[in-house]
C-alpha cells in the first residue's frame, strides 16, 4: 500500500493542472482521427523538457489514457475511429447515435473507460512491485533475452508479415548502434556529422510516429471532411449509471480481456477492444442486437481498450522492457530526465513512480467527468481539415525534434526516419518493431557485452547464454512466438494489409 | 495488396537488401571486433532476413502492403517536397518561425479543399498561418524557450 503515500504529489496544483491539461488535451487529440495515441504522447514529449520527472510522466500518461478513451467521440459521432483501438466500439456506438441517442452512448462509453481503466491501474499497482522484486533476479543473460523477446514478440504480433516485422525490429536493432561504442569508444556507422552523437531516441519516434501520418493527410489530397457530427441530444447521467450495472457481464468481460491482454506485449488495444466485443457478444442472450446500437457492445470495446492501458506498462515499469510503442515513447520520457526504470526504480525513484501510477488511477476519473462534457467540442475538432492538421503535426514535429538538443541533425534524423518509414509501411513494415529495436537495442548490447564479460571468465558464451531455467524459458517464448506467427501466416489468417485488417475487423 | 505490381515489391525489398548487405559488410571490415561484436550478429540477422524477403519479391510471393499508386504519389510529392525543404534547407537559412508559417500557408494552400479562386478563402488561410506562428511562437520560444536560428526577417 505504499502507493497511498505518494497521492498528495497528484494533488498539488502544478501537477493537477498538468493532469487537467493532459486529460483535456488527450481527449480532444484522441477524438482527432489520424493522430493516434502513440503520436500523440510522442509529440508531447518536448514539453515535458523542462518540468520534473513525475510531473513531465502526469502529462504524458493522462495524455495516453485519455487519447485511448477520447478516440471513442469521433468513433460514436462520426463512425471514424480516433484510434485502432475504438474500431470495435464504431459498430454500437455510431449506430445507437444515429438513432438519437449519441449522449447515451458517449456516456456509456466514457463510463465503461473510466471502470476498465481504473482496474487495469490497479492491477498495474498491485502487480508491479511484486514483479520488480521478481526481476531483481534477472542476471545480464535474462535481460538481454527479455529485450531480444520485447523485439520479436511486437515484431512477429504486430505486423502483418512475420519476417517484416522482424526485419524492422534487426534495423531498429542496427539504427540503435549507430554512433561512438560505449566500451572501445570506435566509431559504428557515422557516414554523416548528423550521426556522431547516435540516434536521440526523442526525435526518432517523433519522425518514425508524426511524419508517416503527415505524409498519409498528404496522400489524400483535397478531400472535404465528409462525415457529418451527429448532435447530441441531453440525457440524463444516472440512466446511463444504471445501464453500466445492469450490463455487468459485459463490462467485466471487457475490462478483464483488456487486463490480460494488456499484459501481453505487442498486442493493443484494437484486438482487446475486438476481442472483448466478440466474447461479449457470445455470452450474451442479446446477441443478435449487437451491431445495432446496442449498449453491451460499447461497454464490452470501451472497458476493454481502456483497461489495457494499464497493464500495458508492466513490462516497462518492471523490467524496462516497454511491451507497445505507446510505453516505449513514455521510456523516452523517463530517459530524458535521466530515469532508468527496471527492478530498482521503486527503490531509487519511488515518488516518481508512484506519482505517475497515481495520476492515471485520478486521470481516469477526470476523464470520465470531462469526456461527457467536452465530446461534443472534441468532436467538432475532429473534424478540422487534414490540410491543417498535417501542416500542424509537421510544425510540432520540427520544432519538437530540434528543442531536444537545439541540433539540426536531430530533425534531418527525423524527417529521414520518418519518410523512409512511410515508405517501408507501404510495403508491409510496421514502426512498432523498428522502434521497440531502437529503444532496447542499447539494453540488449550492454547486457550481451556483460555477460559475455561473465561468461569469458566464466562458463563460456554458450552455457551463460543459453542455459538456466530462465534464459531457456525466455528463449522459449522468443521461439513461440516466432513459430505461432508463422504457423498463423501460413495457415493464411494474418491480414494481408492493415487495410485489410481494418475491412475484416469492421466485418465483424 | 496481392495484385500490386511485382517490380513495387522488388525495388523496395531490393532497397532494403541493399542496406542489409551494407550494414553486414561494414561491420565484419570495421575494427576494432570487440566494438562490432553485437553489430555483427545483429546485422547477420537483418542480412538474411531481407535477402530473404527480396528473393520471395523476386519469386513474385510477396503480398503484404499496399504499395503506391501514381495517383497518390501525385498527392504525395507536392507536400513532401515541401516538407523535405523546409527541413533540409527552409528552417535554417530562414529561421524557424518565418519558414514554418511559409510551410504551413503552402500545405495548406495545397491540400486545402476551398476553393482556390475566391478572396475569402484566401484571407481564411492567411488568418489561420498567423495564428498558427502566434501559437508556435508562444509555445517554442516563449514557454518552452527554445533557442532556435536566428530569423531572417526578425
Amino acid at each position: 500500500m505504499e502507493f497511498l503515500g505518494y497521492f498528495g504529489e497528484v494533488f498539488t496544483p502544478f501537477s493537477f493542472g498538468l493532469l487537467l491539461i493532459g486529460t483535456i488535451g488527450g481527449l480532444i487529440l484522441g477524438a482527432t482521427p489520424g493522430l493516434s495515441p502513440t503520436m500523440a504522447v510522442a509529440l508531447l514529449i518536448p514539453f515535458t523538457f523542462r518540468l520534473e520527472a513525475a510531473q513531465g510522466l502526469i502529462l504524458l500518461g493522462a495524455a495516453y489514457t485519455s487519447t485511448v478513451a477520447g478516440g471513442a467521440v469521433s468513433a460514436i459521432l462520426l463512425k471514424i475511429p480516433g484510434a485502432p483501438a475504438n474500431i470495435a466500439t464504431t459498430l454500437d456506438g455510431h449506430t445507437m447515435a444515429k438513432k438519437g441517442q449519441g449522449a447515451r452512448a458517449l456516456q456509456l462509453s466514457f463510463l465503461a473507460s473510466a471502470v476498465g481503466g481504473v482496474f487495469g491501474v490497479l492491477l498495474l499497482i498491485f502487480l508491479t512491485p511484486v514483479l520488480a522484486t521478481w526481476a531483481l533476479a534477472f542476471g545480464p543473460s535474462h535481460l538481454f533475452w527479455l529485450a531480444i523477446l520485447g523485439v520479436t514478440i511486437i515484431g512477429t504480433l504486430d505486423s502483418s508479415s512475420v519476417v517484416k516485422g522482424l526485419l524492422a525490429g534487426c534495423i531498429g536493432l542496427w539504427l540503435a548502434t549507430i554512433g561512438f561504442d560505449d566500451i572501445m569508444g570506435a566509431q559504428r556507422f557515422i557516414f554523416h556529422p548528423s550521426l556522431s552523437g547516435g540516434i536521440n531516441v526523442i526525435p526518432a519516434l517523433i519522425g518514425l510516429f508524426a511524419i508517416p501520418q503527415v505524409i498519409t493527410m498528404f496522400s489524400n489530397g483535397r478531400t472535404q471532411a465528409s462525415a457529418e457530427v451527429i448532435k447530441v441530444e441531453p440525457s440524463p447521467i444516472g440512466d446511463a449509471i444504471r445501464e453500466i450495472f445492469r450490463r455487468s457481464r459485459s463490462l467485466t468481460i471487457g475490462t478483464l480481456t483488456g487486463s490480460v491482454i494488456g499484459l501481453i506485449p505487442g498486442v493493443g488495444g484494437q484486438i482487446a477492444g475486438l476481442v472483448a466485443y466478440d466474447q461479449s457478444k457470445k455470452f450474451s442472450p442479446e446477441r443478435d442486437k449487437f451491431g445495432t446500437g446496442h449498449s453491451e457492445g460499447i461497454i464490452a470495446a470501451e472497458s476493454a481498450n481502456n483497461a489495457m492501458v494499464g497493464p500495458s506498462l508492466v513490462p516497462l515499469l518492471t523490467l524496462s522492457i516497454p511491451g507497445s510503442p505507446t510505453a516505449a515513447v513514455l521510456l523516452g520520457g523517463l530517459l530524458i530526465h535521466g530515469i532508468f526504470p527496471g527492478s530498482d526504480l521503486f527503490d531509487n525513484h519511488p515518488e516518481v513512480a508512484w506519482t505517475f501510477i497515481n495520476s492515471m488511477l485520478i486521470g481516469q476519473i477526470l476523464m470520465c467527468i470531462f469526456g461527457l462534457y467536452i465530446a461534443g467540442l472534441a468532436a467538432r475538432v475532429a473534424q478540422v481539415p487534414q490540410s491543417v492538421m498535417a501542416a500542424t503535426v509537421l510544425g510540432l514535429a520540427v520544432f519538437g525534434s530540434y528543442s531536444v538538443q537545439n541540433s539540426m541533425g536531430d530533425v534531418y534524423v527525423m524527417m529521414t526516419l520518418g519518410t523512409g518509414m512511410y515508405f517501408l509501411e507501404r510495403f508491409g513494415f510496421s514502426a512498432a518493431p523498428l522502434v521497440l529495436g531502437l529503444i532496447l537495442g542499447p539494453i540488449a548490447e550492454a547486457n550481451f557485452i556483460q555477460g559475455s564479460m561473465i561468461a569469458n571468465a566464466t562458463s563460456g558464451i554458450g552455457q551463460y547464454f543459453f542455459t538456466g531455467p530462465l534464459n531457456v524459458t525466455l528463449l522459449m517464448i522468443v521461439l513461440a512466438s516466432v513459430a505461432y506467427s508463422v504457423w498463423m501466416e501460413m495457415r493464411n489468417k494474418r491480414y494481408v494489409t492493415k487495410d485489410d485488417a481494418v475491412s475484416k475487423e469492421e466485418a465483424l | 495488396m496481392n495484385n500490386l505490381p511485382r517490380s513495387q515489391h522488388i525495388v523496395a525489398s531490393g532497397l532494403v537488401a541493399a542496406v542489409g548487405v551494407w550494414v553486414c559488410f561494414v561491420s565484419y571490415t570495421q575494427e576494432p571486433a570487440a566494438a562490432f561484436l553485437f553489430p555483427r550478429i545483429i546485422s547477420t540477422v537483418f542480412a538474411v532476413l531481407a535477402l530473404w524477403t527480396f528473393g520471395k519479391a523476386l519469386m513474385g510471393k510477396s503480398k503484404v502492403g499496399n504499395g503506391l499508386t501514381a495517383d497518390s504519389m501525385k498527392k504525395i510529392l507536392p507536400g513532401l517536397i515541401v516538407a523535405i525543404v523546409f527541413v533540409f534547407w527552409a528552417a535554417k537559412g530562414l529561421g524557424f518561425y518565418t519558414a514554418s508559417t511559409i510551410v504551413f500557408f503552402t500545405l495548406l494552400s495545397l491540400y486545402d479543399p476551398a476553393p482556390h479562386n475566391e478572396v475569402r478563402t484566401w484571407i481564411k488561410r492567411i488568418v489561420i498561418s498567423a495564428g498558427y506562428l502566434v501559437v508556435m511562437y508562444g509555445l517554442f520560444a516563449m514557454l518552452l524557450s527554445v533557442f532556435t536560428p536566428r530569423e531572417i526577417l526578425f
